[in-house]
């Protein structure tokens, strides 16, 4: 079963890093991200810039209104996701215990399978068509 | 092996529904537990087979939800009770899928009470103030939750294990809890609730032996719950420990909570052991003038270090208190950080200013009487709010 863990946390906090703390972050990530390909957990992964980069399309009716920020104006953002391929949800909570994020928190949700409403998978589908 | 929470619920409850037919005739089997689990396995691999073709072939599906009507599956009203002689390994993985920590705690206790326990989706309903609808849909949403972030139906791995029978324990607790001083209940107790933890405890004391902190959890509640006669008087009002009718106590409980504390104590001490020695030394006491303080002030320090807590800061200073004088166990209460809010911390406040004759006691008993959330306890408070405002012109 496919879960996403969102990473969400304060922004910021990178003015006053040395390149060897800088260094040393990198290299956390990037254990991390060899430890869930070795376990053939990873499927997709990736980091986001600053929330001051994002925008926002909001439906208002039949308009598509385009809005500078992110969706929600809020201290703790979306920095980064994970998609991951795991047993069940113990095995994801496990995975979101090692995001070697310092402060913020991880949500961890099961991705949508729409097999079980008899539809087929997208690429199925595609192929059929 | 069943790896699927729903089947292997109905599985069980379908094995006791045969063991109902079967057992009066054929007589009971040698070994109840296997031949349910056995039983339970078959019907719930029928049940996959026959849902599996159902699903394939639509037009049987009307058929597929009238054959579960007349099997009432998921019926409020069938026996969650008998799970208790299911095969333990089964019981355990219900235990631990349902006090699983990705669930809310009151999830947790709503599912624990209709699946393992012996009560009725209206019953923890009215238990919890909350309308059987409200109560059915938390049920339906935390099934929900276990089925579509696939939840395991398992019991944990060992480096799990600690931490995930915590949030078992926790939740029994507060089953337990909420029976002994139900907020918002006309009375001052559940009844239901303190019995339906208490066999759960003892459910779990049989299908995971040797674990002091589940013994000990047992005991803690047997004792507390011995003295639930002797809590009310005549009328329903509070009845203070030290005031209670020992007599009333419930001997066979205290027998066997006393009797499975030393057990637990023997195993070394942990959170859970150290409160059911507090409450051995209580029951122990034949009346509360011989109860030994000094004893449950050793205790809760020692309980202060292993699981440091502003409740477990209030409880010690109370037992310093009657063991040393008010202006000691008051000094401690007034140094604890964080309980403004916490019931209890007032009520213990109160009383002692109120023992020591000073006027803040008046204050004290507003905020206690402001925060009790039991109509009885607040009855009681508010008596001693009065004796404590007639009182104060001296001050």
């Amino acid at each position: 079963m496919k879960y996403m863990l969102t990473l969400i946390s304060e922004e910021g906090g990178w003015d006053d890093v040395t390149p060897e703390q800088m260094q040393a972050e990198m290299s956390r990530w990037e254990a991390f991200g060899k430890e869930l390909e070795q376990a053939g957990a990873f499927i997709a992964g990736e980091g986001l810039q600053e929330s001051a980069t994002a925008t926002t399309v909001r439906l208002e009716g039949d308009e598509r209104l385009v809005t500078d920020g992110p969706f929600a104006e809020t201290k703790e953002q979306v920095g980064g996701f994970y998609l991951l391929e795991c047993e069940n949800l113990d095995e994801a909570i496990a995975w979101a215990k090692k995001v070697p994020l310092s402060g913020g928190g991880i949500e961890v949700r099961p991705v949508m399978d729409y097999t079980q409403y008899g539809y087929e998978e997208p690429q199925a589908a595609e192929a059929s068509s | 092996m069943l790896g699927d929470f729903d089947a292997a619920e109905e599985a069980v409850q379908d094995a006791f529904a045969v063991a109902l037919e079967r057992w009066p005739a054929d007589g009971v089997p040698d070994n109840p537990g296997a031949w349910i689990t056995r039983v339970a396995r078959n019907r719930a691999i029928d049940r996959l087979r026959r849902e599996r073709t159902l699903a394939a072939k639509r037009p049987e599906l009307e058929a597929l939800v009238a054959l579960r009507a007349e099997e009432s599956f998921g019926d409020p009203a069938a026996p969650g009770r008998e799970a208790e002689e299911a095969g333990g390994d089964d019981v355990l993985r219900l235990v631990f899928t349902c006090c699983h920590p990705a669930l809310a705690p009151e999830s947790r206790v709503a599912l624990t009470l209709r699946t393992l326990g012996g009560l009725s989706t209206a019953e923890i309903a009215r238990a919890f103030l909350v309308s059987e609808p409200a109560m059915a849909q938390r049920l339906v949403r935390a099934k929900r939750k276990i089925r579509d972030a696939r939840i395991p139906y398992e019991v944990p791995p060992p480096g799990q294990l600690e931490e995930r029978l915590g949030s078992v324990l926790a939740t029994i607790y507060l089953i337990f809890n909420e029976g002994y001083l139900a907020s918002g209940s006309e009375s001052l107790t559940r009844g239901e609730l303190c019995s339906e933890a208490v066999r759960l405890g003892r459910m779990l004391a049989e299908v995971m032996p040797g674990r002091p902190e589940v013994v000990a959890l047992l005991a803690l509640m047997l004792l507390h719950d011995s003295r639930r006669a002797a809590r009310t008087g005549v009328d329903g009002e509070l009845v203070l420990l030290a005031d209670q009718d020992r007599s009333l106590w419930d001997a066979e409980r205290i027998g066997e909570g006393l009797k499975l504390a030393e057990t637990a104590r023997a195993w070394g001490p942990r959170p859970y052991v150290l409160e059911a020695l507090i409450a051995a030394e209580h029951a122990r006491a034949p009346t509360a003038a011989d109860t030994d303080w000094e004893r449950i002030v050793r205790l809760y320090a020692w309980l202060a270090e292993l699981n440091p807590s502003p409740v477990v800061e209030l409880n010690r200073a109370v037992a310093v208190a009657m063991a040393r004088g008010p202006a000691e166990g008051l000094a401690l209460i007034d140094a604890i950080d964080g309980l403004g809010a916490y019931g209890p911390y007032h009520v213990a406040r109160a009383d002692l200013l109120r023992r020591l004759e000073h006027p803040e006691a008046v204050a004290a008993y507003e905020r206690a009487v402001e925060l009790a959330a039991n109509p009885v306890e607040r009855a009681f408070l508010e008596r001693r709010l009065a004796e404590a405002r007639g009182s104060t012109p001296r001050a």
